[in-house]
């Protein structure tokens, strides 16, 4: 008798010194990931902390709100933000209507061969993006190769301003983010299960039908996941716009700079800086539900 | 014509009805590569405007690279800033991706998705941050503050690739090791190591790139004798078209794209 409650009281001494062990053992490696959060806190949190403070300052250092009532005043800040918009959703809505087919190609395509068509869509992404701009650049200028083609065979006759405008930003927008949509898109397609589709088949779709009634819903969440990673890639996007655009083009990212380089004015900077933030966070925000959603409603169904 | 023929999906469709794919399918391909490698032949002309076909063939434009002092100043820079960022960011990775995967926390879950915001934060935010609180510091046109900025960036690419082969690997290999004897340390160093170091080189190399391609927190935290790469070529395109920029390019795509290549080969024969 005596024997047995002592073996259970050391019973559950060991199992409380095994809980201690445990607990002690997650938070040292845990710990692990310190040096880490540490430097992500460094350049992360503490300078958009510095940013948010900043943007709540007028110019002589008081607290005030001037910075954000300008962004309603000002005809210009309105302009930026709808071009910005613009631009992302054109080069998202561009991606997807390029990105689908050839991402359904690859999915389609024997497996043997997918490895060396796949250079296609990663030999551009892995190539530095300043190199893309600089080559499209280079085939959109006015002696560039695509006006001397286009000329040669007649479909135009004169040079057309083809860079340093919106048709070159998007041209280099659409190129830049292709493989961003095409690789999500491309391994969602690949997880969709062939055999509903010959089951579509067997209860008597047509191949048309059988596309647009069970492939095309299946492929969404990797259509979705795709354009948002576009999308929000495009909301802050700055070098391509800067040099193909030419000035006319005038995004979030590139106003911010310039009020820096002209006016040196960074309350209105980070006050723009924190609008863009908070965009990209609310579209993220979005995505997640619409994303959960979604796997809820394929799950049942 | 047996192929033309024959079933091309699940839906009973030939290969010959699907022919418009196959044509489509090749227009994106060469509108996906040919802007990416027509520098290449563009960067071995000889005239002061860049042409294709160059009428006649020479190293003119590299000679121009190599003889600027400008330019390989700015190539060294990148490099070292490259260099040291792949050191501190896969190490910091890969501890930080193997704590949290092998904690199994809700923590860690939690410490994963805020570690990832450097990709999700717009990075001329994150340039235009660091170039104000670094300014504080004396941090500004330092490799130092150029190395901790582009860590930052590399850390969540190191993390992804490292989390996704512990995903695949089996971790009671180092329990074992530990119940025979072994530390903890030496069970990670002898045992999971040497088996994740495919994705470790990996992680690796994605870093270097990471940092070596990385444009605007160069324009801004890089400056006078510490200029990138980058940042040189981004100030050169804004004024005119040079062409010493097409060598460059082709010196850069042959650089991260044999890399790459290489690395998935050697992938391709480890794996087998």
């Amino acid at each position: 008798m005596r024997n047995s409650t002592k073996k259970n009281e050391y019973r559950a001494l060991n199992a409380r010194k095994l809980a201690v062990a445990q607990r002690r053992e997650t938070l040292r490696v845990l710990a692990l990931s310190f040096p880490a959060i540490v430097a992500i806190f460094a350049v992360i949190a503490v300078p958009m902390g510095w940013l948010f403070s900043l943007s709540f300052l007028d110019s002589s250092g008081q607290l005030s709100l001037v910075n954000y009532q300008k962004m309603f005043e000002y005809k210009s800040y309105l302009r930026v933000f709808r071009a910005t918009f613009n631009v992302s959703f054109l080069t998202t809505f561009l991606c997807i209507l390029i990105g689908y087919p050839l991402a359904y190609f690859l999915s389609q395509a024997p497996k043997k061969y997918v490895g060396i068509l796949m250079l296609a869509v990663l030999l551009p992404f892995w190539t530095s993006l300043l190199v893309r701009t600089y080559a499209w650049l280079v085939l959109l200028q006015r002696k560039g190769l695509i006006n001397n083609f286009a000329i040669d065979l007649g479909i135009w006759d004169a040079p057309i301003k083809l860079a340093h405008n919106l048709n070159g930003t998007l041209i280099g927008m659409v190129h830049i983010m292709l493989p961003f949509l095409i690789l999500p898109l491309y391994a969602a397609m690949r997880r969709i299960d062939r055999h509903v589709l010959q089951a579509a088949a067997n209860l008597g779709a047509n191949p048309i039908q059988a596309f647009w009634q069970i492939f095309v819903p299946l492929s969404l969440p990797g259509v979705v996941a795709g354009s948002l990673i576009v999308f929000v890639l495009c909301l802050g996007f700055y070098v391509t716009p800067a040099v193909l655009g030419g000035g006319k083009v005038i995004l979030v990212s590139m106003q911010i700079t310039a009020i820096l380089e002209d006016q040196f004015n960074w309350g209105a900077a980070s006050a723009l800086g924190v609008v863009l933030l908070v965009a990209t966070f609310i579209v993220l925000l979005l995505a997640s539900r619409f994303l959960k959603l979604d796997s809820v409603m394929f799950g049942k169904s | 014509m047996r192929w033309w023929h024959s079933a091309a999906s699940e839906t009973q469709v030939t290969h010959g009805q699907r022919l418009w794919l196959y044509f489509l399918s090749t227009i994106i391909m060469c509108l996906l590569i040919i802007p990416t490698v027509i520098v290449i032949p563009m960067s071995f002309s000889d005239s002061q405007y860049l042409e294709f076909p160059p009428q006649n063939w020479s190293l003119r434009w590299y000679n121009e690279y190599f003889e600027t002092p400008r330019w390989v100043g700015a190539t060294i820079t990148s490099f070292k800033v490259a260099f040291l960022t792949m050191l501190v960011a896969t190490p910091l990775g890969v501890m930080a991706a193997y704590g949290l995967y092998v904690s199994g926390s809700r923590v860690g879950r939690l410490l994963f998705f805020i570690m990832m915001t450097p990709m999700i934060v717009p990075v001329i935010l994150i340039a235009i941050g660091t170039f104000y609180v670094f300014g504080k510091l004396g941090l500004v046109n330092s490799i130092t503050g150029l190395v901790l900025a582009h860590t930052v960036l590399a850390v969540p690419i190191v993390m992804i690739i490292i989390t996704s082969a512990l995903s695949t690997y089996d971790l009671n290999q180092e329990r074992v090791a530990q119940s025979l004897g072994s530390t903890r340390l030496r069970a990670f160093f002898e045992i999971t190591l040497p088996q994740l170091k495919f994705s470790v080189l990996t992680a690796a190399l994605l870093a270097f790139l990471t940092s070596f391609d990385e444009v605007i927190i160069s324009i801004f935290l890089s400056g006078g004798g510490n200029s990138t790469l980058t940042k040189q070529m981004f100030s050169a395109l804004r004024d005119y078209i040079d062409p010493t920029i097409a060598a460059i390019s082709t010196l850069m795509i042959l650089l991260s794209t044999g890399l790459m290549l290489g690395l998935r080969l050697f992938g391709n024969t480890s794996a087998r």
